[in-house]
């Protein structure tokens, strides 16, 4: 493959291929969780933290044991248990020796296991076949892309909380067209990079 | 029977996967650009959830509970592993197309919500059909949203041209904000036409 630069990836990654407004990835807790600037950008730095070491761990682990070992099928049970265990330990380790950083973060991070957006961001790392500095440039990227919306989000629906919405639309309706207008507005970076 | 036709109307419209729980929303918009995509992914997904509630509920006694989670992952992962290696090899173009949501069945919420809430609590054969109904309800959203992106977007359904060389093409259904509208207005008017008493409760689980 073409070598890209990582830094082309790394900021492609947060404006142009936005894990929620390009590739629809992490969208169940971006609509639950999405209601205050502070916890959302706690969750993104989970989340950011959970993306960047989860994809250089399942780079290890896909190039170093399971294609040798011609098992590259097995890459869904084997990364969905890797990030299950990583959350688990992470979330161990906070307890243990953050105690403060584990009551504003900690009760995020298992509902980070079922964010399709750490799953997917390994899956389209082995698919697009990057290299190292490029998975983590890319695992990085995206947390902060994620966090980006959803800080962004909140802040909308924080604005929102005295406006007067269309019944039927209140809570998810209106979080979908919200999440549309500011796709359509990410939309006008796609000009600047660009990866594929 | 009776238990059969309740599990139905279930699926199908009252508690609708997409409509009334937006469970599983990540891969419900990805591949709905084309209609045959997502046809083969409501189809797999159909399989997927079916076979999943199938075998949760056959060891359900045997199933520690503490560990159950887990075991459910990878019950799911095992199905989709089965599906992602037979889309390779008998539609290998349409594998590349679905890319990684087909992976992603495995975080998607719709599973292993019906594993937990329904086929922990009950007998395999009717937790297979639970499942199965889901997954028809799923595609059925699914497949309406394809509609009209395709039909819009590209002038066409299931790749033959329907509104012909006039019709200008709405480029914006799409891409990426033409789903989240196109799901945002289904949800709106299916709050007007299946008016539910716990929606706000609904609403937002997972």
């Amino acid at each position: 493959m073409i070598e890209i630069s990582p830094w082309i990836i790394f900021f492609a990654s947060i404006f142009t291929n936005n894990m929620i407004l390009a590739n629809f990835l992490g969208m169940c807790s971006f609509i639950a969780v999405s209601g205050e600037i502070r916890t959302s950008l706690s969750l993104g730095q989970a989340v950011t933290f959970v993306l960047a070491a989860t994809n250089v761990l399942n780079y290890f682990i896909y190039h170093y044991m399971l294609v040798p070992l011609g098992l590259e099928y097995l890459r869904f049970i084997v990364f969905i248990v890797v990030i299950a265990a990583f959350v688990q330990l992470v979330e161990m380790i906070i307890e243990r020796y953050f105690e403060t950083l584990y009551y504003s973060l900690g009760i995020f991070l298992p509902l980070i296991t079922v964010n399709c957006a750490i799953l997917g961001v390994s899956l389209f790392m082995i698919i697009r076949d990057y290299n190292l500095i490029q998975s983590f440039a890319f695992g990085v990227g995206s947390g902060l892309g994620w966090t980006l919306a959803i800080v962004a989000m909140a802040g909308i629906r924080n604005r929102l909380k005295g406006a007067k919405i269309p019944k039927g639309l209140e809570g998810p309706g209106i979080t979908l067209i919200i999440t549309g207008i500011m796709a359509l507005a990410f939309l006008g970076f796609s000009g600047i990079v660009q990866i594929q | 029977m009776n238990e059969i036709i309740r599990v139905f109307k279930a699926g199908i419209y009252k508690d609708n996967p997409v409509f009334r729980q937006i469970l599983g929303i990540c891969s419900s918009l990805a591949v709905t650009n084309l209609l045959l995509n997502s046809l083969v992914m409501g189809i797999g997904l159909i399989f997927v959830t079916a076979f999943s509630s199938f075998t949760v509920s056959l060891l359900r006694t045997k199933t520690p509970k503490h560990i159950r989670m887990m075991v459910q992952t990878l019950i799911i992962s095992a199905y989709v592993i089965i599906l992602d290696l037979f889309l390779k090899a008998y539609m290998p173009s349409m594998s590349k197309a679905l890319g990684p949501y087909v992976g992603l069945i495995i975080t998607n919420c719709i599973i292993m919500g019906r594993a937990e809430a329904f086929a922990q609590k009950n007998k395999p054969l009717i937790s297979f059909f639970d499942g199965f109904i889901m997954g028809v309800g799923y595609t059925a959203v699914l497949l309406f949203i394809a509609f009209f992106r395709e039909l819009l977007g590209f002038g066409s359904l299931f790749g033959i041209q329907i509104l012909g060389e006039s019709w200008v093409k709405w480029t914006l259904m799409i891409m990426p904000p033409g789903a989240f509208f196109m799901l945002g207005i289904v949800i709106w008017a299916t709050y007007g036409l299946f008016p539910h008493e716990d929606t706000e409760k609904a609403g937002v689980k997972s």
